[in-house]
């Protein structure tokens, strides 16, 4: 997982509430067999005017001339501004691997779902919950000043504005070490080794068929 | 103090607990299918990593597999649905990859994975078993803990063998007595979730026990186990006694020899202590519980086959109404009406809920001898292994469902979810024995009401909901 400190970055509008799962990341594509490549289609009901399917040519097909993400001067953005209870819906893992795979590192909004949230930090994403009225703020900065961008202070825990603002904000401790560093569960799992190798050799003495390799 | 067995089997397995309240599982077995591995498996190859214990591992597909002989019998790439093909593909390409043991397509040991890994004895007593898929909790029926993962937990499993989990709190529901003939496992059940509620068993372990629960047969159990899911419970566990060690001896991957012996002092072990103490406890009468019908979109939109729908004004709150007319609407029935005036257009009988032996056995029995009625459109058998088709086909079961007009099929998930071709049409309305009646998910505005495979062939022969009790002095629709 790639590790987050410091991030400054272009930031771009998801100007509505309860973004769910679906329209973040439509189920035809759930068949895929790939955790990457989900970019294209992040938001595809919104982003293009047909249905697109896994194996449409994205390139060729018909953009909604009045989505945001679609607007030039918000291509190459990384901080997503988002309103209240930001990726709910169903737990798949596809719409955090989507938003990272278009290149977003950061979500700001009044408040997110919690299986999303937590899915988010498991790729490396960043939730930042802000205060509505401090959101709503941010929301109006960016649409008065093209090329709007936030830094986002991991370590300190402040989002810096443009203006000089330093907006504090709350994250889980151990998440944000994991984020810090850069690891994700497996990596953390993984510092345990010397334990699980432990327990393992005794396990496989107390439950030896456990162990038994399976012939097919 | 005494422990649960829940308590047992987390401790038996506990390799770090840590302050913040989380803990390292170890795993003992981790099951794979098409669905919800490659993302697991791709993870693993960006980071360089190798599954960590090959032997945990075993895969089988089912999700997406074709149900139909003539596409089974042309092989994987004949297949039609491109899409579903690569995703099977792939798991063959990253088990060959990786090593994993991988039951192949047409091998007769294929099926539903919770059918699979009981029936090859890749589940035993007293194992912690996960899987992609939220019905693992059906392997608890074997005295274990099992309950399903997301994919990043697929992968994670896969490179360290163990889990970050919270302990879950314990509830133990008991149903004493005898069930009414013609009752079963899949009553029980529906009934424990009209009971408790979809969410009744969030946060906790369920452990089935009580005098009903025990007369069960293993397939009975699995049953049980595999709708704790549906009473929001990821676990259901039942104890292991002497059903559960004669189903276990002789299957493929069980010990044999002083293995067993060593296994079966310790499987002895493997029940909640006299004083042990749980969080939430309830007790049911096995004799209250009549074959249970589902009316809604949600797996607690359940009554007895002889009640009626609920009706707008039983409802006391503006949600509850709201709620029951989203469901009403999309089933198309009216409050009040008698279940046994749902007249199914499908019915299927499969799925990891109710597709073993005994399944088909209780089917076939009911339809022995009869014809499925002129207003049912399709009629799908779908067993849940090759080895249940094979042993259902010594019995001529093949034969009774046939010859009464119903379809058999392969192995697979099939219509209980619809990723492949056997689904729903919508507004068509199906007998299911399968675990879900969420809107679409037996296909796009297809209506699914739960079921046992006696009352879905009872629907199939007299094209209505009928008391299967009541079904040796019926006569049959369209018969003189
Ligand atoms: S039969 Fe249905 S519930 Fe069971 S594993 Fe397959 S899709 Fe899931």
């Amino acid at each position: 997982m790639q590790a987050f400190t410091v991030h400054k970055g272009l930031v771009a509008p998801m100007d509505r509430a309860n973004v769910d799962t679906d329209l973040i990341m439509p189920k035809q594509f759930l068949k895929s067999i790939k955790r990457s490549g989900f970019g294209p289609n992040l938001f595809d009901e919104l982003r293009y005017l047909d249905e697109g399917q896994p194996d449409s040519d994205n390139s060729k097909r018909p953009k909604n001339p009045d989505f945001p993400l679609n607007f030039p001067r918000y291509e190459g953005a990384s901080v997503l501004l988002a309103r209240e209870n930001f990726g709910c819906g169903s737990s798949r893992e596809h719409a955090p691997w989507a938003l990272v795979d278009f290149g977003f590192r950061c979500i700001i909004a009044p408040s997110f779902a919690d299986i999303f949230r937590s899915n988010c930090f498991k790729n490396g994403l960043l939730p930042i919950a802000l205060d509505a009225a401090i959101v709503d703020d941010l929301f109006k900065a960016m649409y008065d000043n093209e090329g709007y961008s936030l830094e986002i202070d991991l370590e300190q825990q402040l989002v810096l504005t443009p203006d000089g603002h330093r907006i504090p904000f709350e994250v889980d401790g151990f998440r944000r070490d994991c984020l810090l560093k850069g690891l994700d569960d497996i990596g953390i799992t993984l510092q345990s080794e010397a334990a699980i190798s432990a327990f393992e050799a005794q396990h496989a003495q107390r439950f030896p068929w456990v162990f038994q390799t399976l012939e097919v | 103090m005494g422990q649960t067995l829940y308590d047992k089997l987390w401790h038996s397995h506990l390799v770090e607990q840590r302050d913040d309240g989380t803990a390292l599982i170890y795993i003992d077995r981790h099951l794979l299918h098409e669905v919800t591995s490659p993302q697991a498996f791709e993870g693993l190859r960006l980071a360089g990593r190798q599954p960590r214990r090959i032997s945990a591992n075993i895969a089988v597909p089912d999700h997406n597999v074709s149900t139909l002989s003539t596409e089974r019998k042309a092989g994987l790439q004949a297949l039609p649905d491109a899409v579903s093909r690569i995703q099977l593909q792939t798991l063959d390409d990253n088990c060959a990859h990786f090593a994993i043991p991988e039951i192949p397509l047409n091998d007769p040991r294929q099926g539903i994975v919770h059918v699979m890994g009981p029936e090859q004895g890749a589940t035993l007593p007293g194992m912690t078993i996960v899987c992609g898929d939220s019905h693992t909790s059906t392997h608890g029926a074997l005295g274990a803990l099992a309950h399903g993962i997301g994919t990043s937990e697929v992968e994670h499993v896969l490179a360290t063998g163990c889990l970050i989990q919270r302990k879950m709190k314990n509830f133990r529901i008991n149903v004493e007595g005898q069930l009414a003939p013609g009752v079963t496992a899949k009553d029980m059940a529906l009934a424990i979730i009209g009971a408790i509620g979809t969410a009744g068993g969030t946060g906790f372990a369920l452990e089935f026990a009580g005098s009903a629960v025990r007369d069960l047969t293993m397939e009975g159990r699995m049953t049980l186990c595999n709708m704790a899911i549906e009473a929001g419970a990821r676990a259901g566990l039942v104890a292991v006694d002497d059903t559960t060690l004669d189903y276990v001896r002789g299957k493929p991957f069980a010990p044999v020899g002083d293995l067993w012996t060593q296994a079966e002092t310790w499987w002895r072990t493997l029940h909640s202590d006299d004083d042990a103490l749980f969080d939430r406890e309830i007790t049911l009468q096995a004799i209250d519980i009549a074959p249970q019908v589902t009316w809604g979109t949600s797996p607690e939109m359940v009554t007895g086959v002889n009640g009626r729908v609920p009706s707008l004004d039983e409802m006391t709150s503006d949600t509850a109404r709201d709620g029951l007319a989203r469901a009403l609407d999309y089933m198309g029935l009216s409050g009040g009406m008698a279940i046994t005036d749902i007249r199914p257009d499908v019915v299927f009988i499969g799925s990891c809920t109710n597709s073993r032996i005994e399944d088909l056995r209780a089917a076939a029995a009911v339809v022995k001898g009869r014809t499925v009625a002129p207003s049912i459109e399709q009629a799908l058998v779908v067993p849940g292994s090759g080895l249940v088709k094979q042993q259902a086909e010594a019995e001529g079961l093949d034969r009774i469902f046939l010859e009464a007009g119903m379809e058999w099929r392969e192995p697979g998930c099939s219509m209980c979810l619809a990723m492949n071709a056997d689904k729903l049409k919508p507004g068509q309305r199906c007998a299911s024995t399968s675990n879900r009646n969420f809107e679409g998910r037996q296909g796009f505005g297809g209506r699914t009401h739960l079921v046992s495979p006696a009352m879905a062939a009872a629907a199939a022969v007299t094209g209505h909901f009928v008391d299967v009790r009541d079904l040796p002095t019926l006569a049959q629709e369209g018969a003189a």
